[in-house]
């Protein structure tokens, strides 16, 4: 029998198992935090600091995602301090993603009061679709780094490690290493990372074709040349 | 994850490649699947799919698909049989029109010559329905046993001695359990390309469990970048070397007396056979280290939970019941079976290969494994079907590859083939090919006309997993649900319709006193009457399994399936051991003939091809490649991406080298998807004179760099990355 924690999650008693994070604890409780980066078949890295929290005493404010729970503790999960967070953090998003196909951050805006045109001076990032195999592309300018392909990819499901970070800073990118075609590299086409991509970025090449207009049957009359077409 | 796409909607199904059974959520709009993701909370495989699941059921829209019966133009003659892949020779025709043609033929046939003349090859893709029905069409209207499928050209071998040594032939386990095992063997499996959902829960067992993984297999397949060791055997050599782990935990006292006194019988007759495998006559026939044979013995049987994992380097062989044998052996003299993160499991291949036998698609058994000779049976299914006493024919019927081998006057006459293509998956096809000419009437049910369904006289068109309802039982014994998500294309029918529609017309030409019954309205019906006969299916529903699958045996409505067999006891009472000697392959290499051809799947293809090569996955490995080791790449100066023909006894092929050490030197390796260089125009169709399945994974051959010119298909040679 694990040892139980007492805590407080928005004045309300909880409690839970020791090593719960504070995450878990508020959901088995029937309070949401928003989350963006995180996923429950990935390992959680508080890379997009959605799912902060304010936490009596702390210095800053905490990723529920990762944050464990400790006896006593006392969380915030909606105070002045960690909406404005959650505002700033979606507004620079916005600002350098094309989110149009994330309805999930989508619906978030409104809850947040998001104004999408809060930073008029922010670069967006427009790296090129690359299409490089007749499985699927990846837009890079829709992708948020989240993380979770890399994961999957790696030692959360694959063990292919076919992808990882390139570059720094703003310039940061999902790349193969060496920005090799897929095909080239150690990546088995299992699609993991299609299927945890939480804004489209990566999707089946058929699914992309039906979103340029093109007709099922045209899609299927492809010849085997038209579908591998490499536009690196 | 939301779809922005407008009008798309999600269906749930399971996944009609391998026996890893995986969930798929099919994203649709308008009919059209383009996308295909997998619910994280399955319980089979947690989300993740490998490339034939997530982008390999384009094949349902590819444009050569079949979708309207067709009748051949010129009518056939045995002996003078052709191939006809292109529509010009074929006259389209109503369903009416087929199936009267169909109807007319084999009962003309059944009159003149009796059940013998009949036969059918039936399909590990289908679902349990449609295999239960074909062998209720052929036992019931012709009164033959002559109806087999796959099963028995990929673990008759495992089937036979397991049922021999236990009493039942299915997984033990399930494959999730394999992070609760400290030790497992994995042997003759490319578990990473052929069950990758299951390689990847090895792979996290070793990685975040601390379990250890001990490969024994004559190529260096990507599973032994995660292994402990790995034991290179010759091909063949199987029972030798488990047998020699058995030799040397006996001669070290480390076996399970506790379990072998309570559980087992024979022992004493084992273990003096095992005498004869010291580690040193092992190392001579395997040439496998003997201290790699010690070190696995002991790492083996000093495991709390043991596992054996293995698929078809095992059971194609002419001795495959004998090298089961010694995994059976292996695991009792461990007291490896029972409990949880043990067991004995053989990875099943096909997406429906466990319930296609479970559903009596077999020439020996009735649905649920109950032999076709034992009256008692015979008389249950008379009363079942509806059938006079004494109607049933009591005879074992034909096995795959002897069904083939009867083609002739006298023999059998007419073939039904649902699904399968031994044009590409009999051995020494230049010779199946011959057989198959022979035959006075061919009706093939299936999606494309492929290698077989070229020679038919009938085709009918049938539509795929996506566009009907059934059932589907995993490698681990789990009866899944598949649900029909989109519109059959054209004018194809459900199997199970099909079948119907045909036994109700052969019935009015037969004039039976009363019908079988065929008169369905949906699966469900189908499966109730099977769980009527099957004990094991009896609680099997399909309101039960709408979101979770059962793991059979599933006693009665309230069972809740069996996740591992044997806990308290084995089918047969007391386990059996059985005495083994080793025997060589049935065709070892020689002057001519100096390398052995070893073959098998790649991650990309399934089986002969019919789907996966009229899929867009086949722009990831667009041709045949044969592996050869650097070693005897050398000599011949051969390097990647050379043509090469092999050439064995009864063929030969040209195609392109890749030069690996994946196989390891003296051995070659061919996959057996590719029409245009099949590896099966080599392969030996010698026997296992018990289980009857061939030894495709050993026959001698020889190599030759040849011209770039000779390839049957010139397309750019696609580089890949992946292991």
């Amino acid at each position: 029998m694990t040892e139980q924690i007492h805590l407080t999650i928005d004045q309300q008693p909880v409690t839970t198992g020791a090593g719960t994070t504070i995450l878990k604890a508020a959901q088995e409780n029937g309070i949401e935090i928003p989350t963006i980066c995180f996923h429950d078949s990935c390992t959680a890295n508080a890379l997009c600091r959605i799912c902060v929290v304010e936490v009596t005493g702390a210095r800053t404010l905490i990723p529920s995602c990762v944050a464990k729970v400790s006896e006593g503790m006392v969380v915030e999960t909606q105070s002045e301090r960690v909406r404005l967070s959650r505002k700033t953090i979606l507004e620079m998003m916005a600002s350098t993603t094309d989110l149009s196909q994330s309805p999930e951050i989508i619906a978030m805006f409104a809850e947040y009061d998001v104004e999408e045109d809060r930073f008029p001076d922010a670069t967006p990032r427009h790296p090129e679709i690359i299409d490089d195999n007749s499985m699927f592309i990846r837009d890079y300018a829709k992708c948020i780094l989240c993380w979770r392909c890399v994961q999957v990819c790696a030692t959360d499901a694959q063990y292919a490690f076919a992808i990882n970070f390139k570059e720094r800073g703003y310039n940061t990118q999902i790349s193969t290493f060496f920005e090799i075609p897929l095909p080239e590299t150690t990546c088995v086409f299992c699609g993991q990372c299609i299927g945890v991509c939480p804004t489209n970025a990566l999707k089946p090449k058929k699914e992309w074709l039906l979103e340029q207009g093109m007709e099922p049957e045209t899609i299927m009359s492809l010849t085997r040349q038209e579908r591998r077409k490499r536009g690196r | 994850m939301t779809d922005y796409l407008p009008n798309s909607r999600i269906a749930s199904t399971t996944c009609p490649f391998c026996g890893v059974g995986c969930n798929l959520d099919l994203h649709i709009q308008d009919d059209f699947i383009y996308k295909v993701t997998s619910p994280f909370t399955s319980i089979v495989n947690q989300g993740n799919l490998c490339v034939k699941g997530r982008f390999g059921t384009d094949f349902i829209y590819n444009k050569k698909r079949i979708t309207t019966p067709l009748i051949r133009k010129i009518p056939q003659r045995p002996g003078a049989r052709t191939q006809a892949f292109n529509l010009d020779e074929w006259r389209p025709v109503s369903w009416d029109e087929a199936l009267e043609f169909a109807a007319d033929r084999l009962v003309e046939i059944y009159q003149r010559d009796g059940g013998d003349a009949m036969a059918a090859y039936s399909c590990a893709k289908a679902t349990n329905e449609d295999n239960y029905l074909l062998q209720k069409l052929i036992r019931s209207l012709f009164r033959t046993n002559n109806i087999d499928h796959c099963t028995r050209l990929c673990h008759a071998g495992s089937v036979v001695a397991l049922q021999k040594a236990i009493g039942s032939a299915a997984m033990s386990n399930t494959a999730s359990e394999v992070v609760n095992s400290d030790v497992f063997i994995i042997t003759g499996s490319n578990t990473a390309e052929t069950h990758p959902i299951i390689a990847i829960q090895m792979k996290n067992a070793v990685k975040e469990h601390g379990a250890k993984i001990i490969v024994v297999d004559p190529r260096r397949v990507e599973m032994v970048n995660y292994a402990t060791l790995w034991l290179p055997e010759k091909p063949g050599s199987d029972v030798a070397v488990f047998s020699g782990m058995a030799h040397v935990i006996i001669k070290e006292n480390l076996y399970d007396k506790e379990f072998i006194d309570e559980r087992t019988e024979y022992f004493e007759e084992f273990k003096q056979s095992m005498e004869k495998f010291t580690p040193e006559y092992v190392e001579s026939v395997s040439g496998v280290d003997r201290q790699l044979i010690i070190d696995a013995a002991r790492l083996f049987a000093n495991a709390e939970r043991g596992a054996i994992y293995w698929a078809l380097g095992i059971s194609q062989s002419t001795h495959g019941t004998d090298n089961a044998h010694s995994l059976i052996n292996l695991a009792l003299l461990t007291g490896n079976l029972g409990r949880l993160g043990t067991g004995l499991n053989p990875l099943r291949g096909q997406n429906n290969v466990q319930g296609a036998s479970d559903s009596g698609a077999m020439p020996w058994q009735y649905p649920g494994y109950q032999e076709v000779d034992n009256e008692d049976v015979a008389i249950k299914f008379e009363k079942a079907w509806n059938i006079e006493p004494g109607g049933l024919n009591r005879q074992r019927g034909l096995t795959t590859t002897e069904i083939l081998s009867h083609v002739h006057p006298g023999g059998v006459r007419a073939l039904y083939i649902m699904g399968e293509n031994p044009m590409m998956s009999e051995p020494n096809l230049n010779l199946a090919h011959k057989h198959m000419q022979q035959l006075e009437l061919l009706i093939a049910q299936d999606l494309f006309i492929n290698e077989s369904g070229s020679y038919a006289d009938v085709f009918l068109p049938a539509v795929t997993f996506a566009e009907k309802d059934g059932t589907f039982t995993n490698t681990d014994r789990r009866v899944q649900i598949v649900r029909q998500a989109i519109q059959p294309r054209g004018n194809s029918r459900p199997d199970w319709k099909i079948i119907c529609d045909l036994a109700q017309r052969i019935e009015k030409r037969l004039k039976p006193k009363n019908t079988a019954i065929w008169d369905y309205q949906h699966p469900s019906e189908i499966l109730a009457e099977m769980g009527n006969l099957v004990p094991s299916y009896k609680g099997v529903k399909y309101e039960r399994i709408q979101e979770i699958g059962l793991q059979t045996p599933v006693l009665d409505d309230n069972h809740p399936g069996t996740p591992f067999l044997y806990k308290d006891s084995f089918p047969i009472g007391k386990a059996k051991f059985f005495g083994l000697n080793y025997y060589p392959i049935d065709e070892p290499p020689n002057e001519e003939f100096p390398l052995i051809l070893n073959t098998g799947r790649v991650l990309e293809h399934w089986h002969g091809g019919t789907l996966t090569r009229h899929s867009w996955m086949d722009d990831l490995y667009p041709e045949a490649l044969v592996e050869i080791n650097p070693l005897d790449a050398g000599w011949q100066e051969i390097r990647t991406s050379d043509a090469i023909k092999v050439t064995s006894r009864r063929g030969e092929v040209v195609l392109r080298a890749i030069v690996t050490e994946k196989t390891i030197p003296g051995v070659v390796f061919i996959p057996f998807h590719f029409a245009e260089a099949a590896a099966n125009l080599l392969t030996n169709d010698a026997l296992d004179p018990e289980a009857k399945i061939p030894e495709f994974k050993a026959c001698a051959v020889k190599i030759e760099k040849v011209s770039l010119e000779d390839l049957p298909a010139r397309d750019n040679y696609q580089l890949r990355g992946r292991y």
